[in-house]
């Protein structure tokens, strides 16, 4: 499996992304500038990434711009094949707006940018933990999208207490149902808040990042 | 024709804005009390060509749709100036 990262103007976690995925998971990894809009390189199989940052300033709302890009009519198109994307953090923000994903990512609840350790879960009984670095994460979908995205298991990651329970008290940013993470209901589009970039190196004493890109599926 | 054509953006009523919340604790501080509660919205104003009111009033309303506002979390509303 090969990954692009996508490079918009103002994404600054796209370097660690390829780091990780070079360095730390062996992949091989290729720089898509947004200006670009060749995907030919890849096959169905693979998959792209798009990075943390502020895309575009966040001007308007976070994702608003980037979407417009020549780059995303590309990745639009490659995940309608049933390509693999994964959306990170700004990423994550990108894929709500250009509707791969259902939902926004609102201006955390406690009106401040949060940067620290957070432990998520995938109900598998085990919780992860991964760092998150956001001033707008608070996922938000109406109800009806939600029970949706429920009932489909959709729903990839929710913050919880390091032994996996979820609670309100474990939720960073005030996000509805305590969702971190979700996925298309195809399966092949996933956006998540937390970085697992962050977590794959040894040097930096925390793995659990590398189980995020198995659990997904990516490594 | 050239029209003026302003457009509020608001975050929808039943979201919480936690902005609006921050001003909220800025203004008590000042010691202005009687003021209940505050949102913040955006203000975006746009010069559209059009032969038409109608039609300008379309093409704003194509833009805030697909753009200039999130229907997810936010409602527009659409003023002519001139």
């Amino acid at each position: 499996m090969k990954f692009g990262v996508v490079v918009f103007p103002g994404s600054n976690c796209d370097r660690d992304m390829r780091d990780a995925l070079q360095n730390d998971l062996n992949k091989e990894v290729i720089m898509l500038w947004h200006k670009d809009k060749d995907l030919s390189m890849f096959s169905t199989d693979d998959c792209i990434i798009l990075p943390g940052g502020f895309s575009y300033g966040d001007y308007l709302r976070c994702g608003a711009i980037a979407r417009f890009s020549p780059m995303m009519q590309s990745v639009i198109d490659f995940a309608n094949r049933g390509g693999k994307v994964l959306g990170v953090c700004n990423g994550f923000q990108i894929l709500c707006e250009s509707g791969l994903l259902p939902g926004v990512l609102l201006q955390n609840a406690n009106q401040q940018f949060i940067c620290k350790n957070v432990h998520i879960s995938n109900g598998n009984g085990k919780a992860y933990k991964i760092p998150v670095a956001h001033g707008e994460g608070r996922y938000y979908a109406d109800e009806k999208t939600l029970d949706e995205l429920e009932a489909n298991g959709q729903v990839i990651f929710r913050y919880t207490h390091e032994d996996g329970t979820v609670d309100e008290i474990y939720n960073p940013n005030g996000a509805i149902r305590s969702i971190a993470g979700i996925k298309n209901k195809a399966g092949n589009v996933f956006g998540m808040m937390p970085h697992p970039e962050r977590a794959t190196s040894e040097e930096l004493s925390n793995l659990d990042g590398r189980e995020i890109f198995r659990i997904l599926g990516l490594n | 024709m050239t029209y003026n054509v302003q457009i509020k953006v608001m975050p929808l009523k039943d979201l919480l804005d936690p902005q609006g919340k921050a001003i909220l604790g800025g203004l008590n501080n000042l010691g202005i009390n009687t003021i209940q509660d505050v949102r913040v919205g955006k203000h975006i104003t746009l010069q559209i060509d059009a032969a038409s009111e109608e039609e300008a009033r379309k093409a704003a309303d194509e833009a805030s749709k697909k753009l200039l506002a999130n229907p997810v979390m936010e409602f527009y509303e659409i003023e002519f100036v001139n």
